[in-house]
């Protein structure tokens, strides 16, 4: 048996799920000659679980993915079959925008976006081992002895590294869906000395849709006014489909109750550990005996298909057992599975192995993204993948890496809590992760985040145009209307109208928009300079909303985010001995030599780091800048 | 922009003057709203690096704190290479730190320990051959304020705090879960809900705030605790100090059942003395009670000072309490020397060597002069120091309450304005971090974990 050289690349990407895709996108348009490989190709992008991209903090990573030039918003905008803005009633930080998809044109879209993209090529392929000399990535060898040479390789292999499914007490190797999975690949990361680990996560039964009775169930309609996650559309316009909701009854938990004793993830088979925030429907029960139901919604999973996702109801209990408490449910009582529940258990790292950049710490240039980070969720993939292309490309062209901040971005967040803190279970974003969650809004992703990527290559002329104009007219707008004022008689019966207190005094148009019950648009009516504002397009005219009403909170924010990048912008030297620091802790010493945090303010977010360690990082920073000048 | 700290630049003590320093951007501000000077309209007139005669005035009260002289040194060429102001107070007691109180009150941050040298070096003024010495400087501060954390964990402050800090975590578990997961099947917090738990958590901080007072910490001093057996002279010794007859002085063992504290000024130095009850082992309740107070004024003493009785022999009584000295301060009185002496000096000296003791008759009032000069030159020749405890920690714990009440009354207003219930809870979490800050915890992931303890969510 001999191996075969099939080609050369300057950045090989292995796996083609959402983290894959934008890697292999962000490498390819930033032109790097790419290879993206998939064990299957009916797998690119697929959605392996819930037929739904966005909710709350998720929609806040695909608007950071588009505004830094990725695919997901675009893509999901062209494939949703439902929108929704979740959140209303509360503030804007918190809106977040979730659309169901056709999983099927999903797929196919991205599959096409790829096939077309300009300096990538899309390969059916499993990679069975990095080539490495010296620690230097060199390339991968394939399943089939073909050997791919690469500059760089950026690794995505999902739920695919040594999967294992599970239900009841059957388990068998494999990848999602059926997929085959990645085994040898999984051994060859183990001796290039990856500490690998076991998390699993599960998926609920799909059921045929014409075996549910809607009539008992309640439906749930899209937005009649549809918000794009992508910056690059101004508006849509679909017919939607409805997603149904009903629940669970004390019927249901008997018969899942009565059949612990068959689920895995009672039987001890599962070694991996399971998101908390997504626990399987016998976990819910088990966990929490007094609730009397569970909801759960009923979701189509594309246009093309009758199969319906059946959300809040994943378990590993065997598909006997599942069809029986399926069958209790209101709406539910004829239903035909077409595909059973599963739990899957899969390999992945410690994320503390990574640097900020996601490039592993013992191979220089392989680098890392998605659930193989010990994350959780498609948007958490993609983002992660956007940026590890992004930093892989920027490495062999000798730059300056591209890290956002926790003040930046809730990209930051997420790659800054796993490579700071790890984590000990799949890692979901949340908005309560972020803590200057007034000015990650999702209305101003591309004003935090587009400039930045134009910078280092990734966002095209005409999303760069766009940005700007909308920078423009909003900015224009809020000085216009901090600068018009209107008299007491103007603004008075106005303000009655709305049951809003009358004014004794001259009054700016921002001033008044501050009160929680006068909006942008209300204000028409006594903005006399408004008819000459035409241009302004609905993302400036959000932004202008939310800057105005909540400047006082923003501001607030503001100064703390300047004191946080204080801190941040304290480099610290990557190959600093620690051991040779006087005046450490030594469990702050261990662990600022394991996670080798890159600023100041990272390593004041390690456990175990206190207060006065930092000082003492502080002390010898300056005796080095000293002794070295 | 670093912010701008302050902190007694002067070792305490009934010194002539006690000197506050302020150092960083808004020292010059800070000193304009509470000094007065005499020859200039307000303290920005005053020229770089003179020293002018002025008040300290309280411009809440407009009353008068202090005469003093200040001055206003222009960075860089300062201590700390930052802007800083220096105001020379009358030393060693309440006008000193009712003007530190005023400069915190104006915007600055208590300093910590090694704070200003700190800044003075990475702003290159010190010279690098020191650099080990600021190491210690912020090393000795933490072993220290670990031990002050120590003391006080069982402490009647950080006890409160943690409650309170209880009732703000299921207040933001509950926001937490509102606004993370719209979708699920929860209970929907009201905006009136929030409003009443924000209302309760406030009155709960504003009743702690108002047993910390300042005026409590101007009788604060240097903390003095009486230990001994029973029946051995406490009370009459603190009576004798006090020179007023406050606690019960009985035959009858156990007699003073609770701690007894009095502040009072041994010439010119606030003292808080602890007259303890013994701390001995017993099953009476109520006692027990006094026993444990009795604990607690011991670990937070400065000095300590043991009473034993010459008239007996050294027995397990007094060795039990012996072994409890630990690493602490402490003076040995011996008492009833009036009577025949059957006590012996050298079992101390072989369990504690070099320990030192001065002799007393409460009964017939020789001795006390004595005891006094000895503790007033312990102070004065740095033998027993205030450290990070008593007052300054105080202060700091002062400082971050109000925060934390601040925090709370802008949620509170965010609440009762109707606005989004995400924008209240950015305060409310506020309000958690500095109570955090008291106790020294501030881990940011406790909510996430109790959201999923608590609440049935998911896929």
């Amino acid at each position: 048996m001999s191996n075969y050289k099939m080609g050369d690349y300057d950045v090989v990407v292995i796996g083609a799920g959402h983290a894959g895709c934008e890697a292999g996108l962000a490498a390819a348009r930033m032109g790097k000659k790419t290879l993206v490989l998939s064990i299957n190709l009916e797998a690119v992008a697929m959605m392996a679980c819930n037929p739904s991209i966005g909710g709350s903090g998720k929609g806040h990573l695909v608007r950071e993915i588009d505004a830094l030039g990725g695919e997901m918003g675009i893509i999901i905008d062209k494939t949703f079959i439902q929108s929704k803005m979740l959140n209303t009633a509360k503030g804007p930080a918190v809106h977040s925008l979730r659309a169901q998809a056709d999983k099927e044109r999903y797929h196919q879209e991205m599959k096409r976006t790829l096939e077309k993209q300009e300096n990538l090529d899309l390969k059916q392929g499993e990679a069975v081992e990095i080539l490495t000399e010296e620690n230097v990535v060199k390339g991968v060898l394939l399943k089939t002895g073909a050997v791919y040479g690469a500059k760089s390789v950026i690794l995505a292999t999902g739920t695919f590294l040594a999967g294992k499914i599970f239900i009841g007490d059957r388990n068998y190797q494999s990848g999602p869906n059926g997929l085959a999975p990645s085994v040898e690949l999984a051994e060859n990361l183990r001796k290039l000395g990856f500490g690998m680990r076991r998390f699993k996560t599960g998926t609920p039964a799909r059921a045929l849709g014409k075996s549910l009775d809607y009539d008992k169930m309640t439906e749930q309609l899209g937005d009649s006014e549809i918000v794009p996650f992508s910056f690059m559309n101004e508006t849509l316009e679909k017919e939607q489909s409805s997603c149904w909701l009903t629940y669970t009854n004390e019927e249901t938990h008997r018969v899942i109750r009565e059949n612990f004793g068959r689920s895995a993830l009672f039987g001890g088979q599962i070694e991996g550990i399971g998101p908390r925030y997504c626990p399987s429907i016998e976990d819910k029960i088990n966990r929490f005996p007094d609730r009397e139901r569970h909801q759960l919604f009923i979701e189509p999973e594309g246009l093309s298909t009758d199969e319906m996702y059946i959300q809040g109801m994943s378990t590993s209990l065997p598909e006997d057992v599942q069809e029986q408490f399926y069958k209790t449910i209101p709406g539910l009582e004829h239903l035909k599975i077409v595909r059973p529940a599963y739990a899957i258990e899969y390999d992945c790292i410690d994320p503390l192995e990574l640097k900020l950049n996601l490039e592993h710490r013992k191979v220089s240039n392989l680098f890392c993204a998605g659930q193989f980070n010990g994350s959780s969720g498609y948007e958490e993939a993609a983002a992660q993948g956007i940026m590890a292309g992004i930093n892989a490309v920027l490495k062999l062209d000798g730059k300056e890496p591209f890290i956002l901040d926790r003040s930046e971005a809730y990209i930051g967040v997420l790659i800054d809590d796993l490579i700071t803190k790890g984590t000990n279970e799949p890692y979901r974003i949340m908005t309560s992760r972020a803590e200057y969650r007034l000015a990650l809004r999702q209305d101003n992703a591309d004003l935090r985040l587009t400039e930045k990527a134009y910078e280092v290559g990734l966002v095209s002329e005409e999303r760069y145009a766009k940005y700007k104009q909308v920078n423009k007219e909003a900015e224009e707008e809020i000085k216009r209307l901090k600068e018009t004022t209107v008299s007491p008689s103007e603004a008075n019966p106005f303000l009655e109208k709305l049951g809003s207190s009358p004014v004794d005094g001259k009054i700016s148009l921002a001033e008044l928009m501050k009160r929680p019950e006068v909006t942008y648009d209300l204000l028409k009516e006594i903005d006399s300079g408004r008819e000459n504002v035409h241009l302004i397009s609905a993302h400036a005219r959000k932004r202008v909303e939310v800057e105005i009403k909540y400047a006082g909170y923003i501001d607030k924010q503001r100064q703390q985010i300047e004191k946080f990048r204080r801190l941040e912008g304290r480099r610290l030297p990557e190959n600093l001995d620690y051991s040779s620091l006087d005046g450490l802790r030594i469990e702050a010493r261990q662990k600022l030599d394991a996670i080798r945090p890159e600023s100041i303010g990272q390593a004041s977010r390690i456990s175990g780091v206190s207060p006065a360690d930092i000082n003492v990082l502080l002390i010898h920073l300056e005796k080095m800048r000293r002794a070295k000048a | 922009m670093e912010d701008t700290i302050a902190a007694v630049a002067t070792p305490y003590g009934e010194g002539g003057i006690g000197i506050i320093r302020v150092s960083g951007n808004k020292a010059g501000s800070i000193l304009n709203m509470i000094f007065r000077p005499l020859k200039y309209q307000n303290a920005t007139q005053i020229e770089n690096r003179r020293l002018v005669y002025g008040h300290i005035v309280d411009s809440k009260t407009d009353i008068v704190v202090d005469e003093v002289l200040a001055v206003f040194m222009k960075a860089p060429h300062t201590y700390t290479a930052e802007d800083v102001a220096e105001i020379h107070c009358h030393g060693g007691s309440v006008p000193l730190r009712r003007t530190l109180d005023l400069c915190l009150s104006a915007g600055a941050r208590l300093a910590e320990k090694g704070e200003f040298t700190k800044r003075a070096f990475l702003n290159g003024r010190i010279d690098l051959s020191q650099a080990e010495a600021v190491i210690d400087l912020i090393r000795a501060k933490t072993d220290l304020s670990f031990d002050a954390a120590m003391s006080q964990a069982e402490g009647y402050l950080s006890q409160k705090i943690r409650k309170i800090r209880e009732n703000l975590m299921d207040l933001l578990v509950q926001l937490a879960v509102n606004i993370d997961y719209p979708d699920e099947d929860i209970e929907v917090l009201t905006l009136q809900e929030t409003e009443k738990s924000i209302l309760q958590i406030y009155d709960k901080l504003e009743k702690l705030r108002s047993t910390a007072d300042a005026g409590r910490i101007l009788r604060e001093g240097l903390r003095i605790a009486i230990v001994g057996k029973p029946n051995v002279g406490k009370s009459s010794l603190m009576n004798a100090l006090l020179r007023e007859s406050r606690a019960i002085v009985t035959e009858i063992p156990g007699t003073t059942r609770d701690t007894i504290e009095e502040g009072f000024d041994l010439r010119g130095i606030p003292v808080q003395l602890t007259d303890t009850a013994g701390i001995r082992e017993t099953e009476d309740p109520v006692e027990k009670i006094g026993v444990e107070r009795s604990k607690d004024a011991f670990n937070q003493a400065d000095l300590v000072l043991f009473m034993l009785d010459t008239s007996r022999t050294f027995d397990r009584e007094d060795n039990d309490i012996l072994e409890q000295i630990g690493n602490k301060k402490v003076l040995f009185l011996l008492n009833k020397t009036d009577l025949p002496r059957k006590f012996d000096w050298v079992e101390i000296e072989k369990r504690l060597p070099g320990a030192e003791k001065t002799e007393l008759s409460l009964k017939e009032e020789t001795g006390i002069s004595l005891l006094e000069d000895k503790i007033t030159e312990w102070i004065f020749g740095g033998r027993v120091k205030r450290e990070e405890s008593g007052m300054v920690t105080n202060l700091r714990h002062i400082k971050l309450l109000e925060q934390a009440m601040d925090a709370l009354s802008d949620a509170k207003t965010a609440a009762e304005q109707r606005e989004a219930l995400d924008l209240v809870e950015i305060d409310v979490r506020r309000a958690w971090e500095f109570l955090g800050e008291i106790i020294g915890e501030t881990a940011a992931d406790d909510v996430i974990d109790k959201v999923f303890e608590r609440f049935c969510l998911g896929k």
